[in-house]
């Protein structure tokens, strides 16, 4: 039963993927990345990563798509509709695109026929997914938890400096 | 609940600290303080810069892993802590004239000048991927706001999107190799991957093996190596000049200290796979990067770039040769090659004149009857590129070199031997120009107290390096030995 809903849904991320990138409407797009998301979210549902499903749904279906959405609203869609694509590398990146599928085909191939080389699954703790995810955070991972605050501060003061009118000085 | 904080040990990451808070303070400084000049800003960034600095000499010689395996304080990172800070220090001096004059003097600037440097010494402090990966990013963040810095220019625009749109591929790749190799080991934490990676290692495991080809790719764009070199010139040529200065030195060595750590100290056990393509990666770099050099007449920074590219050929040998030796020889060079290139790049600031829409070699020219000394310091970076004795960058490839032959890769030290001798031509073209052709009209100019003091410091630590380099070489090579742990 879990494996018919994994297979549902993958096919569906699959899918949706592909109508991301084949529709020519920036719109159709955005709508079918979100549904990739919402795919994807189903998935750690089913390995039971209920906060990862949450926080997939919530920052990338929700805040992520908000700002796609921005864009093309301020971007001319009926102007970059007209415009044809040039892709002059595509045989050189068909081929090169083959020769990774191959790759990633012996990656899976390879761990699937030795699955003693990987290590044991974390068990899923008694108490809550989101609980033990918090723990995580706020002792194994404390270190980069709070050096993640130089990093958004130093990417917000940049993109203020990059997209400021007039800097008055 | 059980819920046990890990132990805080705020005077081990010191030198971040200070960083940081001085960033933090040039920014409220700048908003708060009516009437307050560039130069004072960029004089408080020098000063936290100093404090940590002395900081980091503070902890030298203690060996801890702290935040529950998070970052390491070993010589190793201090080592690498000096270079960073050496750099921005550098390139804060040589700023103050440049933003003056291209009108975007903003406390911004020497902000994610110092954001950049935290990040590149988490990353040489970093002991598990993740900490490296947010080193990472925080130092190209910082960077790609800097390469566009110029926003009126339609050049320093391209600069930034170039190295935005590639950077974000890179990061793709490393993240990607990340998530195999913790799918592999089941961690992130380096010692945990050495361990797992050298028992169940080999072509047996692929997924090892295809997280470290990623981060192979990851490391090889953030250090521009070919061929993950595309972006380089434009984006060198496109910034501010004093950060093309930033990005080819500290940058390039915050990426260098975690390639470092990452492969000599976890994955050794898998050498035989990527000293291979760490071989190409090599002679590919030197080789392409040379003969792209030579044909560069258009622009000064063009040239400056492919030769940062060849430059990365060396490093990559002298990684490639391993052990205390190749390691040392490493830090030895970039220490180095941040006094000569910094050094080139601040004389470039100085003629270059503003706007900076003619860089060919022919303004160069009879430089040396106008600005006698200007000329005489830029003759002086380009033989040390070159590797003349005795300069720092002699001594530099002679180590890189013997560390080569002594790890018994004697075709690729020829190739190296091969390739400064062939940089010779572009860097003493730029000499015939200076000293051989008549002068053309360049306009007066008096450089400024910092760009004086930034040259003579650059010239002071190429020589140095080039005439006493025991005590140096010594020193990278405890902190290598502090690494590998022998």
């Amino acid at each position: 039963m879990e494996q018919f809903f994994f297979f549902l849904f993958a096919a569906g991320a699959v899918i949706s993927a592909l109508l991301v990138i084949s529709r020519r409407n920036v719109m159709h797009c955005a709508l079918f990345l979100v549904l990739t998301f919402f795919f994807v979210a189903a998935i750690f549902v089913l390995l039971k990563a209920e906060f990862l499903a949450a926080v997939q749904v919530l920052v990338y279906a929700g805040a992520i798509m908000v700002l796609f959405t921005f864009v093309i609203f301020l971007v001319h869609i009926p102007r970059t509709e007209k415009i044809r694509q040039t892709f002059r590398q595509k045989n050189l990146a068909l081929a090169l695109g083959l020769l990774l599928g191959l790759e990633v085909a012996y990656i899976l191939y390879g761990t699937m026929a030795a699955p003693a080389s990987l290590p044991a699954a974390a068990p899923v703790g008694a108490v809550g997914n989101t609980e033990s995810f918090g723990v995580a955070l706020f002792t194994r991972f404390l270190f980069p938890f709070e050096v993640v605050s130089v990093l958004l501060l130093a990417a917000m003061i940049g993109a203020i400096v990059l997209a400021k009118k007039e800097i008055d000085r | 609940m059980n819920f046990v904080l890990p132990e805080i040990d705020l005077g081990a990451i010191a030198p971040q600290l200070w960083l940081t808070a001085t960033a933090i303070l040039v920014l409220m400084v700048q908003a708060f303080v009516p009437l307050v000049t560039s130069r004072s800003l960029a004089l408080l960034s020098i000063i936290g810069s100093l404090l940590s600095l002395v900081a980091t000499l503070g902890l030298w010689g203690q060996e801890a892993v702290l935040f529950s395996g998070m970052i390491a304080l070993d010589t190793f990172s201090l080592f690498f802590n000096v270079v960073f800070l050496l750099g921005a220090i550098l390139t804060v001096l040589i700023s103050v004239e440049y933003l003056e004059r291209e009108q975007i003097a903003h406390g911004e600037y020497f902000a994610l000048v110092l954001f950049a440097t935290v990040g590149m010494m988490i990353m040489a402090a970093g002991v598990d991927l993740i900490a490296i990966f947010i080193g990472l990013e925080i130092l190209s963040l910082s960077l790609y706001v800097l390469a566009g810095f110029m926003r009126q220019v339609l050049r320093s625009n391209e600069s930034a999107m170039k190295y935005f749109l590639l950077g974000a591929f890179a990061t793709g790749f490393f993240l990607y190799g990340i998530a195999l190799l913790y799918g592999a080991t089941g961690s992130t934490n380096l010692d945990r991957i050495f361990l797992i990676a050298g028992e169940r290692g080999g072509w047996g495991n692929v997924l090892v093996m295809g997280g470290m080809g990623l981060l192979l790719v990851g490391f090889g764009f953030k250090v521009a190596s070919v061929p993950f070199h595309m972006w380089t010139p434009d984006v060198y040529e496109g910034a501010p000049t004093p950060i093309s200065a930033f990005m080819s030195t500290a940058a390039k060595a915050g990426a260098f200290a975690a390639f470092v750590r990452v492969f000599l100290y976890s994955l050794p056990g898998l050498a035989a796979s990527w000293a291979p393509l760490l071989a190409g990666m090599a002679v590919l770099s030197m080789v392409v990067g040379t003969l792209l050099a030579l044909v560069q007449r258009r622009n000064i920074k063009r040239l400056l770039a492919y030769s940062s590219i060849v430059h990365v050929g060396y490093l990559l040998l002298g990684l490639l040769s391993g052990g205390t030796e190749g390691g040392a020889s490493v830090l030895f060079y970039l220490l180095a090659y941040t006094f000569m290139q910094v050094g080139a790049f601040a004389v470039v600031v100085y003629l270059g004149g503003q706007g900076e829409d003619d860089l060919s070699l022919a303004r160069f020219s009879g430089v040396a009857v106008r600005h006698p000394v200007a000329a005489l310091a830029f003759s002086l970076f380009l033989l040390s590129l070159a590797g003349i004795p005795p300069t720092a960058g002699f001594v530099g490839k002679f180590y890189i070199f013997s560390a080569a032959i002594q790890a018994g890769h004697i075709g690729l030290a020829v190739v190296g031997v091969l390739t400064s001798v062939v940089s010779l031509y572009y860097y003493l073209g730029v000499i015939v120009f200076m000293y051989m052709r008549d002068p053309v009209d360049l306009p007066e100019r008096r450089p400024s107290a910092a760009l004086v003091t930034a040259l003579a410091l650059a010239v002071a630590g190429t020589v140095e390096m080039g005439l006493f380099p025991g005590s140096l070489l010594d020193l990278a090579q405890q902190s290598v030995a502090s690494l590998l742990g022998s």
